[in-house]
C-alpha cells in the first residue's frame, strides 16, 4: 500500500459544487445497470409475444365478434388489446417500481448516504431520481405500445382499427389517437409514480414504497366500485385511468380525459412537493 | 359490468319512484337556523267510506315579521313531505312561507290514493290554500286570498296544475315532469290525429303499483292486501288493464278525469312547465299539449325541456330546476305579482331546451327562443323497400329499446357494446335509413315519419325509434320509442303519420339517421296474437327551431371540478415554485473568516433522536491541517452521530459544524472537499468494485481525471477482485473499497468511521502509514474508533467521547505523558490490588487505578507528590515491582478520564486494548 497525495491546491471551491452532481446521465446509468430494469423491459417485450402465442395455442377459430377475434384483427387492434390488458396492473406496478424503488433501494444498499456526502444536494438527488423514474415509465409505455404495434404488424397485418361496438378508425386517425393514448397513460401513471415516490422518501424498504403505491391504487379501485360515493370517486387516484378508451371512439369526448389528466397532475404535484419537503431536512440514518 | 349496471338501475329506479319531487330540491340543505319549521296536521275531506282524513304538514316560516308570499309544495308519487324539506328550506331562506304536506294515501297522512282525483287530492290542496289564507303572516291579494305559488314534480306537478286550475286564489304554478292526460300517458298513441288508445305502458304502471301496493298492507284497517293504500276503484281498474293489456272505457275515463287536461280552460295564472327528454313515463309531448292549450287561451306559459327526467334524475335537471325561483320571484313579489298576467313579459324564455350531453359530460348547453312557434320541418328521404316483420306469438321475445330509469347505466353499458342488437331483433324489426348527412344538424322537437303498414291482423301495434348511425354503429341518443296502434284491414295497406318522441338531437355530419320499427317493446304490453306486418317508413321530417339563442352553457367544457382542479394545480405549482426559489436563495452561508483555514470545527453539537435518546450533548472539537485526529469512545459514545452531523446527513438540534469556514448543512457544496466512510461502506451490489467507484465519482459530477482511481485502488488492494460484483466481497474487502471510495479525489478532509472493522492485522498495520502520509501532505484525517491501541498508534490528536460528551481532547503525546502520573508495573501474574490499596492510604495520592492484566499487571497513580515519593511508597508495599514509567498507555488515560467523568461504568470494559 503506497499513497502519494498530490498537492491539495487545485481543489473545488467551498462555495459551489464542481460539476453537476448526480446528473441524469449518471442516474440513468445507475438504474440501467440494475437487474430489475432489465427484467422489466424483457417482460414488456415478451408480453406481446406471449399473447400472440396464447392466441395461437387456443384451439378452434375464434367466433365472429369475440374478443380474440377482435384482438387478432390487425396491428391496431392487437396494440389496443395488449395496452388494455397491461394498463390495469402491469404498467401500474412498473410505474411504482421505476419511480418508487430507486430512492429506498439506495438506502437499503447504504449508498444513499454516500450520494448525499458526495455531496449530491438533496433536491438534486430527488429530482434526478424522479425524472429518471418517470422517464423510465414513459419509455415502458412507449416500448409496450411500439413493440405491440410491430408484433401485431408481423402476425396480424395492418387492418384498420375496429372497436368492439363496430366502429372503425383508419390509420391516419388511429395513429395520432394512439399517440394520445400513450400520452394519457403516461399522465395517469404519473400519480402512481408520485405515490410510490413519496412513500419511498418515508421508508428505507423498496418493497414498502412499491407495494404501498400498488396497494393504494387497489384500494382506490375498490372504493371506485362503491356507487353511492357518487362524484367523490372522481378524486380517487386512477379513477379515470380507463378514460383512454374514449380516444378510440369516432367522436372523442374529452371530459373524462381532461378530468383524469388534471387529477393526476394535481396528485403528482402535491405528492412530489410533499416528498421534497419531507426529504429536505430528513435525518438519513440508513 | 352486468352486475354493476343492474345495481345502478335498481338505485335509480328507487329514486325515480320514491322521490320525483326531491329532484326539484337542490342538494343544498335547508341551512339557516332562522327558518322555523312547524309540524302540523290539517283535517281535509273524508274518504268515500266516511273515514276522516288528516294530512301531515310542515310550515317553513322565514325570518322576519312578514307578511311573506307563500309556496305550496307537493311531492311525487310514493314520496312524502320529507322529500321537500331541502327545497322548502331554501325557499324559506329566500323569504317565502312554505307549506309542505304528505298527500292523501302516503306516509303519515290518512286516506287512500285516488291518483290526483279532483274530489280528493285536488280538494285537499285547496284546503291547504285555505290554511295559508288563515295565516296573518302571509301576503294577501284580497281578504281570504293568499299570495301563493304551487310547485310540484311528477304526481305533485299534476296536483299543482289541477289545483291552480280549480282555485282562483293561486297566483302561479310550476309543474315539472308531469302529465297532461294520464290516459294518454299510460296508453300513448303516436299516430297523429288518432284518438284511439295506444298500447299499455305496462312497465311503468307496474312500478307505480309496486311503489305503494303491498307496502300499505296491514297498516290501515280494511286495506286490500294487493291494492295496499290505493283506492279500490282506481286499483281495480288498473289491475284489469294489466291483466288484459287493454284499457276499459271506465279506466280511460277515470285517468282522463284525473288529469290537468280537462281543467286547463280555467287555468289563467302564469304557468311554468319543466319536462324531461329522458323520460319514458311523461314525455315532452305531455308538456307540449298542456302548453298548447294554455297558449291558445292566452295564459302565460313557459316550457323548458330538460336533459333529464324520470329515466335520468341527473342530467340538466338541477340547472333546470334552478330557474324555478326566478319565476316565483317574478310572480309572487316582483313586477308580475300585481300586474295583470299577460302572455308577454315572461321572466324566462317562452321555450328553452337542453342539447344532448356528450357521453361522460355532466352538464348541458341550453338554448332558448321566445317564439315557440318558430319550428320548421325538413324532409329527408328514407331508403328501403317494404319490409316484413312479425309479432311473435305471446309477444315474446321483446325488443329492448328504451330502458326506463336506467340512466347512466345504459350509457356505460353502451360504451362497451352497442344496444342496437337488443332492439333490432331479427324477424321482428325493420330499419329505414336516410342518406349520409353532409352537414351537422341540431334537431329540436318531435320528428315525424310516414308509416305504411299492411297487416294480417285487424290492428297492428308497432314501436318506432330514431337512431343515429355514425361509423357503422347505431346509437340511440334519446332512449325513447313511439308506440302506435293502427287499425288495419288485412291485406290492405294503411298509411299514417307518426310523431316520434320529442327531444333534441345533435346529428354530426357524416352520420345517417335510422328509423327502426319493432313489433314489441319491453316497456309495453304488446298484443299476444301472432301477426305478420309489412311496413315501409318514408319521409322523415326533422324539426329545427329558427333563431335559437344559447341561453347558458352549464359548464360546457369547463365544469366546476375542472375549474377547481386548475386552480388547485396553479396554487400548488406556485407554492412549489416559491419553495424552490426560497430554497435556492437560502443557499449556503458566507465563509467565517476566523475559521476559513481550519479544516474542521465542531461547535456545541447536540442531537436527540426521535426516541428521546440524547446521543450527542454539547460536543466541540476541531481538527487542524496535518493532523490525524482520533475520535475515541466506547460504542454508543456518540462518535458516529457526531460524524453524521459533520457530514450533513443529520441535522443537529443545536450547534454547528464548519468545514473550511463553511457551515455544513445537508448537501453543502464544501462537502465535496471531504471524503468519508461512515458506519460501514455502501455499494451497488450488482456492480464490480471498480464500477462502483466510477458510479460514485459520476454521481459527484466531477471530472473523472480528478478521481485518482489508480491511487485509491492501490490502497484498496483488491487485485483482480476489483472486477467482481461487490456482492461477492468479504466484509474486509468491502471495508477497503469503502476507504478507497472515501479517498477518491484526495479530499482535504478524510473522515473514517471505524476504518479497521473487518481488516486483518497486516492490513491494519498497512493502513497506518497511509493515513499518516495523507495528513502529512497538509490534509486532515479524522478516525473514529473504539480501539485504543489503534488510535494511539495512528493518531496525532485524540478526542475522547463518552456518553455523548467530549471527556478530553489533546495530542496523544500530551495525554500519555504526564508529570503527576506514575505507572507501576508488576511482575507478570501478580495481583495489583494490594499495591493499589496500599497506595490509596498514602497522603497526597489523588487517584489509584489498578489494571489486573495477566501479562502486565500495573497500577496507575495520580498524585500531588514528586514521582520519587510515589515510587518509594510503592516499593514499601513489598509488591513485585518490575518497572516504573511516567508514560501511561492511552488506555489508562482513557479509563482515568472516563472514571473521573462518570465513575465506574461497565461499558468501559470493551474499550480495553486487545
Amino acid at each position: 500500500m503506497t499513497e502519494d497525495p498530490g498537492d491539495p491546491g487545485a481543489r473545488p471551491t467551498t462555495e459551489t459544487l464542481p460539476g453537476r452532481p448526480l446528473s441524469l446521465r449518471a442516474e440513468v446509468r445507475r438504474q440501467l445497470s440494475r437487474r430489475r430494469t432489465l427484467w422489466s423491459f424483457v417482460l414488456l417485450l415478451a408480453l406481446p409475444l406471449v399473447i400472440v402465442a396464447a392466441f395461437a395455442l387456443g384451439d378452434g377459430d375464434p367466433s365472429e365478434g369475440s374478443l380474440v377475434d377482435l384482438a387478432t384483427g390487425g396491428a391496431a387492434n392487437f396494440t389496443v388489446f395488449t395496452t388494455a390488458v397491461s394498463s390495469s396492473f402491469l404498467l401500474i406496478v412498473l410505474a411504482a417500481l421505476f419511480v418508487g424503488d430507486s430512492l429506498p433501494s439506495e438506502a437499503a444498499w447504504s449508498t444513499l448516504r454516500y450520494l448525499l456526502l458526495a455531496p449530491v444536494p438533496r433536491a438534486r438527488l430527488l429530482a434526478s431520481k424522479l425524472v429518471v423514474g418517470l422517464a423510465s415509465t414513459a419509455v415502458a409505455v412507449l416500448v409496450l405500445i411500439g413493440w405491440s404495434l410491430l408484433v401485431g404488424l408481423v402476425f396480424y397485418g395492418s387492418g384498420d382499427f375496429r372497436s368492439l361496438s363496430g366502429s372503425t378508425l383508419d390509420w391516419a386517425t388511429f395513429g395520432p389517437r394512439l399517440a394520445l393514448v400513450a400520452a394519457y397513460l403516461v399522465i395517469t401513471l404519473l400519480q402512481v409514480g408520485a405515490i410510490a415516490f413519496a412513500l419511498g422518501v418515508r421508508t428505507d424498504a423498496p418493497l414498502a414504497a412499491v407495494g404501498g403505491a400498488v396497494m393504494v391504487t387497489i384500494v382506490a379501485a375498490i372504493l371506485d366500485q362503491i356507487d353511492n360515493l357518487g362524484s367523490l370517486r372522481n378524486a380517487l387516484p386512477m379513477h379515470d385511468a380507463g378514460a383512454w378508451f374514449a380516444l378510440l371512439r369516432p367522436e372523442v369526448v374529452w371530459d373524462d380525459l381532461v378530468q383524469g389528466t388534471l387529477w393526476s397532475v394535481l396528485y403528482t404535484l402535491v405528492l412530489v412537493g410533499l416528498a421534497f419537503w419531507m426529504f429536505r431536512r430528513k435525518d438519513v440514518l440508513s | 359490468m352486468r352486475a354493476r349496471s343492474a345495481s345502478a338501475l335498481a338505485g335509480v329506479l328507487a329514486l325515480a319512484l320514491a322521490a320525483p319531487a326531491a329532484l326539484l330540491a337542490p342538494a343544498t340543505a335547508s341551512g339557516a337556523g332562522a327558518v322555523e319549521v312547524v309540524e302540523g296536521r290539517v283535517e281535509v275531506g273524508p274518504e268515500p267510506s266516511g273515514r276522516e282524513v288528516e294530512l301531515d304538514t310542515s310550515v317553513f316560516v322565514p325570518e322576519g315579521d312578514g307578511p311573506h308570499p307563500a309556496v305550496l309544495l307537493t311531492h311525487g308519487f310514493g314520496g312524502s313531505k320529507a322529500d321537500l324539506a331541502g327545497q322548502a328550506g331554501d325557499l324559506a331562506d329566500d323569504g317565502y312561507l312554505v307549506l309542505t304536506y304528505t298527500a292523501r294515501g302516503f306516509g303519515a297522512s290518512g286516506g287512500r290514493i285516488h291518483l290526483a282525483d279532483p274530489d280528493f287530492e285536488i280538494a285537499d290542496a285547496r284546503a291547504l290554500v285555505d290554511e295559508l289564507a288563515a295565516r296573518d303572516d302571509v301576503v294577501t291579494d284580497a281578504d281570504g286570498d293568499p299570495r301563493v305559488g304551487l310547485v310540484g314534480a311528477s304526481y305533485g306537478g299534476a296536483v299543482s296544475l289541477m289545483t291552480a286550475a280549480t282555485d282562483p286564489r293561486v297566483d302561479t304554478v310550476v309543474a315539472a315532469i308531469t302529465w297532461h292526460d294520464l290516459a294518454e300517458a299510460f296508453f300513448p298513441q303516436s299516430v297523429l290525429g288518432s284518438d284511439e288508445p295506444g298500447p299499455f305502458k305496462q312497465l311503468w304502471a307496474s312500478r307505480f303499483f309496486l311503489a305503494t301496493a303491498g307496502r300499505g298492507a296491514g297498516q290501515d284497517e280494511g286495506t286490500d292486501p294487493v291494492c295496499g293504500r290505493f283506492a279500490e276503484r282506481v286499483c281495480g281498474l288498473l289491475l284489469d288493464a294489466a291483466a288484459s293489456g287493454e284499457p276499459s272505457r271506465a279506466l280511460l275515463d277515470l285517468l282522463a278525469a284525473h288529469s290537468p287536461a280537462p281543467l286547463l280552460a280555467d287555468l289563467d295564472v302564469p304557468t311554468y312547465l319543466v319536462q324531461g327528454m329522458a323520460d319514458s313515463l311523461f314525455g315532452v309531448d305531455q308538456a307540449q299539449a298542456t302548453a298548447q292549450a294554455l297558449e291558445e287561451q292566452g295564459t302565460p306559459v313557459a316550457v323548458r325541456w330538460s336533459d333529464g327526467g324520470h329515466d335520468d334524475l341527473g342530467g340538466s335537471l338541477e340547472a333546470d330546476t334552478a330557474t324555478i325561483e326566478p319565476w316565483l320571484d317574478h310572480y309572487l313579489r316582483g313586477d308580475g305579482a300585481t300586474a295583470e298576467p299577460t302572455a308577454g313579459g315572461l321572466p324566462l324564455p317562452a321555450f328553452s331546451w337542453a342539447l344532448p350531453r356528450s357521453r361522460g359530460q355532466d352538464a348541458s348547453t341550453v338554448q332558448s327562443t321566445d317564439d315557440p312557434g318558430a319550428t320548421s320541418y325538413e324532409t329527408l328521404a328514407l331508403d328501403g323497400e317494404p319490409q316484413p316483420l312479425a309479432n311473435p306469438p305471446g309477444g315474446e321475445p321483446q325488443s329492448l329499446t328504451a330502458v326506463p330509469s336506467a340512466g347512466d347505466a345504459v350509457d356505460e353499458f353502451s360504451d362497451v357494446v352497442s344496444t342496437y342488437p337488443l332492439a333490432a331483433l331479427p324477424g321482428q324489426s325493420a330499419a329505414f335509413d336516410t342518406a349520409v348527412l353532409d352537414e351537422a344538424r341540431t334537431v329540436v322537437g318531435s320528428p315525424r315519419v310516414r308509416l305504411e303498414v299492411t297487416s294480417t291482423g285487424r290492428s297492428s301495434t308497432l314501436f318506432l325509434s330514431l337512431w343515429q348511425v355514425a361509423n357503422g354503429v347505431p346509437e340511440l341518443s334519446r332512449r325513447l320509442v313511439a308506440p302506435v296502434t293502427v287499425a288495419t284491414t288485412p291485406g290492405e295497406p294503411t298509411t299514417v303519420e307518426v310523431a316520434l318522441p320529442g327531444g333534441t338531437w345533435q346529428v354530426p355530419a357524416g352520420a345517417r339517421l335510422r328509423v327502426l320499427v319493432t313489433s314489441t317493446d319491453q316497456t309495453y304490453a304488446a298484443p299476444r296474437t301472432a301477426r305478420l306486418d309489412t311496413v315501409q317508413v318514408s319521409d322523415l321530417e326533422l324539426p329545427t327551431v329558427e333563431g335559437a339563442s344559447v341561453l347558458a352553457t352549464d359548464g360546457g367544457g369547463l365544469d366546476d371540478e375542472v375549474v377547481g382542479l386548475l386552480v388547485a394545480i396553479g396554487v400548488v405549482a406556485l407554492v412549489l415554485l416559491g419553495a424552490a426559489l426560497v430554497g435556492r436563495r437560502r443557499g449556503h452561508g458566507p465563509v467565517d473568516p476566523a475559521l476559513a483555514d481550519v479544516p474542521l470545527v465542531v461547535d456545541g453539537l447536540v442531537k436527540t433522536y426521535a426516541d428521546g435518546h440524547r446521543a450527542v450533548d454539547d460536543v466541540s472539537w476541531r481538527a487542524e491541517r496535518g493532523q490525524v485526529v482520533g475520535l475515541l469512545g466506547p460504542n454508543g459514545a456518540g462518535k458516529t452521530t457526531t460524524l453524521r452531523m459533520v457530514m450533513g446527513l443529520i441535522s443537529p438540534d443545536s450547534g454547528r459544524v464548519h468545514v473550511l469556514g463553511r457551515q455544513v448543512g445537508p448537501g453543502t457544496p464544501v462537502l465535496a472537499r471531504v471524503g468519508a466512510l461512515i458506519e460501514g461502506p455502501g455499494f451497488l451490489p450488482h456492480l464490480s468494485g471498480r464500477a462502483n467507484l466510477e458510479a460514485y465519482w459520476a454521481a459527484t459530477g466531477r471530472d473523472p481525471a480528478e478521481a485518482g482511481y489508480d491511487e485509491v485502488l492501490e490502497i484498496a488492494a483488491l487485485g483482480g477482485a476489483i472486477e467482481r460484483p461487490v456482492r461477492t466481497y468479504s466484509h474486509g474487502m468491502r471495508q477497503r473499497l469503502g476507504i478507497a471510495q472515501a479517498m477518491l479525489g484526495l479530499p482535504e478532509v478524510l473522515v473514517l468511521d471505524e476504518p479497521t472493522n473487518g481488516l486483518d492485522p497486516p492490513q491494519i498495520a498497512g493502513l497506518r502509514p497511509v493515513l499518516a502520509r495523507y495528513a502529512a501532505a497538509g490534509r486532515t484525517v479524522v478516525v473514529s474508533s473504539h480501539l485504543l491501541a489503534e488510535v494511539e498508534l495512528t493518531c496525532s490528536h485524540v478526542v475522547v467521547m463518552h456518553a455523548g460528551r467530549v471527556v478530553t481532547t489533546g495530542t496523544v503525546a500530551e495525554l500519555v505523558d504526564s508529570t503527576d502520573t506514575t505507572v507501576v508495573t508488576l511482575a507478570p501474574g501478580s495481583d495489583p490490588h494490594p499495591l493499589a490499596e496500599h497506595l490509596r492510604e498514602v497522603a497526597g495520592v489523588t487517584e489509584v487505578d489498578e489494571v489486573a492484566d495477566v501479562d502486565e499487571p500495573h497500577v496507575v497513580v495520580v498524585a500531588d507528590l514528586p514521582r520519587a515519593e510515589v515510587v518509594r511508597a510503592a516499593a514499601a508495599s513489598g509488591a513485585d515491582i518490575a518497572g516504573v514509567s511516567s508514560r501511561r498507555q492511552l488506555e489508562e488515560v482513557f479509563l482515568g478520564v472516563i472514571a473521573a467523568a462518570s465513575g465506574s461504568d461497565p461499558d468501559l470494559r470493551q474499550v480495553r486494548s486487545r
